[in-house]
């Protein structure tokens, strides 16, 4: 347990800006840096001793909208809505990346790496969840596929499965060996179809399972009453790993307009989620017991993705305002 | 409303022989009472090889320039999509559309819409009937006005259809000093006329003989009091009847199972297809609508859904106008009331934005492979070519044939077809 790790006394340590509206974030597993995607065709990389910024070109054509860092830390690795990944090397001056492959036809909304650090999982708007060796960017294999866009991918901690959810609230157990799909947990949900709009909405914006292997999160909104409008509420699902029994439907009362952009597990055992939408940009903090949050954390603009540092205590938020910011989950420091 | 004949006006004129003459036609006895434009469905479905008609794609909520017609890659508005080139060198258009891509030569493309209204209602006003709207007068939409002006006098089917996307039917409130005869008859979620099938209770002799009842009262009563609205609502009769024998027309389930699959197994394919079955059968105007664009949260998400659909179908329809022989006589319009803010809000959205947009257009005298207009590099402001609703909508009708210079005479009162104060665009006529 991280020293003095206590969500309730979170605050933002250090925000960095950049030119455009950032769309994702993650940190290196060695701690060094928290790289951003944005609504341009860059990587970014903000150092997090200095805020020192360093723009990465050449890999994709548009929009930078999911990241997934190599466990070694030495590459970070893009999916863009060109249908393409690159993976860049973290340290050093801006260079082009080592390697660009056309992964999918469409958005790839997620990547994860696995636990033994040797494969890639993508999810695209085509349906498809595909595996790549991390280390040559060659596809290993697909994984059953999904009739609906993908919008989630995780990898399961013992490394075997994988987890893919889709628009329509299909969140697919995959076997990392076979590809063949095990088991289907229904998180329905956490779609919405609009009769009067005619629009599907909604869908498992993030995966996460809990450390001890015990709970699986998905994540998104509910009651979207009005979904063109940003009228919904935030959601998230919390299924038995083993029994498969939806056990718990955590919400956030008073926050009318929110989406689950990603889900994250603090080591005391917290489900740290993050919202945003018409009521802002919110870390909400549920207990596995309880179906309401025991706490949240308001940042200062809303914010489309989430990570949590290695350290367990600092979290990077990717914010609308072009700023990246880190909180801190403990104590202000001197 | 009483209709003052004595006026001797042309319109009154053309509509007294259109009754009598196909009384005539229809044989003594048989239709009065009846008010007389129908003939049989032989002759009505006759198509005439110089009938002009429109179909109108309304895409309900406001349709992104920016995720459609006039993409902006690379740009701090140009959201995530790029752009694709299209079946003609040097025009590119989102690539959420690339089977009409395939399909540009086909169509026109106007760039450099202002119509400087965000509000819905008031922009669908605006670009449905060429005028903005006020609390003095009331103006037809184009399809009263299409099938006033285009429409046989010797047709049996109503000038106006209207595919709804939900359900529901009936008539519209739309032709406004036309009447109610120029006012659309709607089909819900695309399907044949409500009320158009025989009450299976009811034998068929006996509707017979009620009909025939009905038009020796009629009769009686039109001898002496004959207004706009005893002859709207004897037309209505009459019209309905009509649709009764004639309901295989508006039948999407007789067109080919391979069209059916081609066009797409969801209701905008099937409303698209029923599109182009009602055109061949010789309707005037069809109006379809393409639901939601109005796209203030997440706008490309919902542009990848909607845009999906949308493409497939148009696409085909586009192609199949065009194979069958049909582009020189059918006018394609796909409006919006309004496009969307090119500034992308915090919510993935963009917000109503009228000063800088685009529409697309094919057939009859549009030029082809075309794109008129042109805006900014972030799509802000209109920088050559603009255009607006009441300029678009005399296009429309010039495209078509119909001098929108013209007047309507009402009751003896001319009323201008289109708005005087503006004229065609004739960059957009060839």
């Amino acid at each position: 347990m991280p020293e003095g790790l206590d969500p309730k006394l979170a605050h933002v340590v250090s925000q960095w800006p950049h030119d455009r509206p950032l769309n994702a974030c993650r940190f290196d597993p060695l701690g060094r840096f928290v790289f951003c995607g944005s609504e341009d065709a860059l990587v970014e990389r903000f150092n997090l001793a200095d805020g020192a910024r360093t723009l990465f070109t050449g890999g994709h054509e548009t929009w930078v909208i999911s990241l997934a860092s190599s466990r070694d830390g030495a590459q970070i690795i893009s999916g863009g809505c060109d249908g393409k990944i690159s993976w860049w090397n973290t340290i050093g001056d801006a260079a082009p990346p080592v390697r660009t492959i056309e992964a999918h036809k469409g958005w790839i909304r997620a990547l994860d790496v696995s636990p033994d650090g040797t494969l890639l999982v993508s999810g695209g708007n085509d349906g498809r969840v595909c595996l790549w060796n991390i280390a040559d960017g060659k596809l290993v294999r697909e994984l059953s596929s999904h009739t609906r866009h993908v919008y989630s991918v995780a990898f399961h901690p013992q490394g075997k499965f994988v987890l893919s959810g889709d628009l329509i609230g299909v969140l697919k157990q995959s076997d990392i060996a076979s590809g063949a799909e095990v088991r289907t947990f229904d998180a329905k949900p956490l779609h919405t179809y609009e009769g009067g709009q005619q629009v599907d909405f909604g869908g498992i914006r993030s995966i996460a399972v809990s450390p001890d292997g015990k709970w699986l999160a998905a994540g998104g909104l509910y009651k979207a009453s009005n979904p063109l409008g940003s009228v919904h509420e935030p959601l998230v699902l919390l299924f038995n790993w083993e029994t498969q029994k939806l056990e718990r439907q955590q919400i956030a009362e008073g926050i009318t307009g929110g989406v689950i952009w990603r889900l994250r597990w603090l080591a005391d055992g917290s489900l740290m989620g993050l919202s945003s939408g018409g009521s802002g940009g919110i870390l909400i903090f549920w207990k596995p017991d309880a179906d309401k949050d025991y706490f949240r954390f308001g940042l200062p603009n809303l914010a489309r993705d989430m990570d949590l540092h290695p350290d367990g205590l600092q979290v990077a938020t990717a914010h609308y305002d072009k700023h990246v910011r880190i909180t801190r989950l403990a104590a202000k420091t001197a | 409303m009483n209709i003052h004949y004595a006026c001797k006006s042309l319109e009154h004129r053309i509509a007294r022989r259109q009754f009598l003459g196909t009384m005539a036609v229809a044989g003594a006895g048989a239709m009065t009472g009846g008010l007389g434009v129908f003939s049989t469905p032989a002759v009505a479905n006759q198509l005439r090889s110089d009938q002009k008609r429109i179909v109108v794609f309304n895409m309900h909520g406001g349709l992104s320039q920016l995720e459609s017609w006039d993409p902006k890659p690379g740009t701090a508005t140009g959201g995530p999509f790029r752009a694709i080139p299209t079946s003609v060198p040097g025009i590119h258009i989102s690539e959420l559309l690339p089977e009409t891509a395939r399909e540009m030569h086909h169509l026109c493309l106007v760039r450099g819409v202002n119509t400087s209204e965000d509000d819905h209602g008031k922009g669908a006003y605006m670009m449905l009937t060429g005028r903005r709207q006020t609390p003095a007068a009331d103006y037809p939409q184009i399809g009263a006005v299409a099938a006033k002006a285009l429409t046989p006098a010797d047709t049996s089917l109503p000038g106006y259809i209207l595919i709804t996307p939900g359900g529901g039917g009936g008539r519209g409130a739309d032709s406004a000093y036309l009447g109610p005869k120029y006012s659309s008859v709607q089909l819900g979620n695309g399907n044949p006329p409500q009320n158009t099938t025989r009450p299976e209770a009811m034998a068929e002799a006996s509707d017979v003989a009620r009909q025939d009842l009905r038009r020796h009262v009629n009769e009686r009563f039109l001898n002496r009091r004959r207004t706009a609205v005893t002859e709207a609502f004897t037309y209505s009769y009459e019209q309905a009847q009509q649709l009764m024998r004639q309901r295989d027309v508006f039948d999407v389930t007789k067109e080919p199972e391979a069209d059916a699959e081609r066009y797409g197994k969801h209701d905008f394919g099937r409303h698209c297809l029923l599109a182009r079955r009602l055109l061949e059968k010789g309707i005037t105007f069809v109006q379809l609508s393409h639901s939601n664009y109005d796209t203030h949260n997440e706008n490309f998400n919902f542009h990848i859904e909607q845009l999906a659909e949308f493409d497939r179908s148009f696409s085909c329809f586009v192609a199949d106008i065009a194979a069958r022989g049909m582009l020189d006589s059918t006018l394609i319009v796909v409006l919006s009331e309004f496009g969307r803010t090119p500034n992308i809000n915090q919510y993935y959205g963009r917000d109503h934005w009228s000063r800088s947009w685009s529409i697309c257009m094919g057939g009859c005298r549009v030029p082809r492979g075309h794109a008129f207009g042109k805006t900014s590099a972030d799509g802000t402001a209109v920088e050559d070519g603009e255009v607006d609703h009441g300029k678009l909508f005399r296009t429309y009708l010039e495209a078509v044939g119909v001098d929108s210079s013209g007047s309507f005479d009402i009751a003896g009162q001319q009323i201008p077809i289109a708005d005087p104060a503006v004229s065609a665009v004739p960059e957009l006529l060839t």
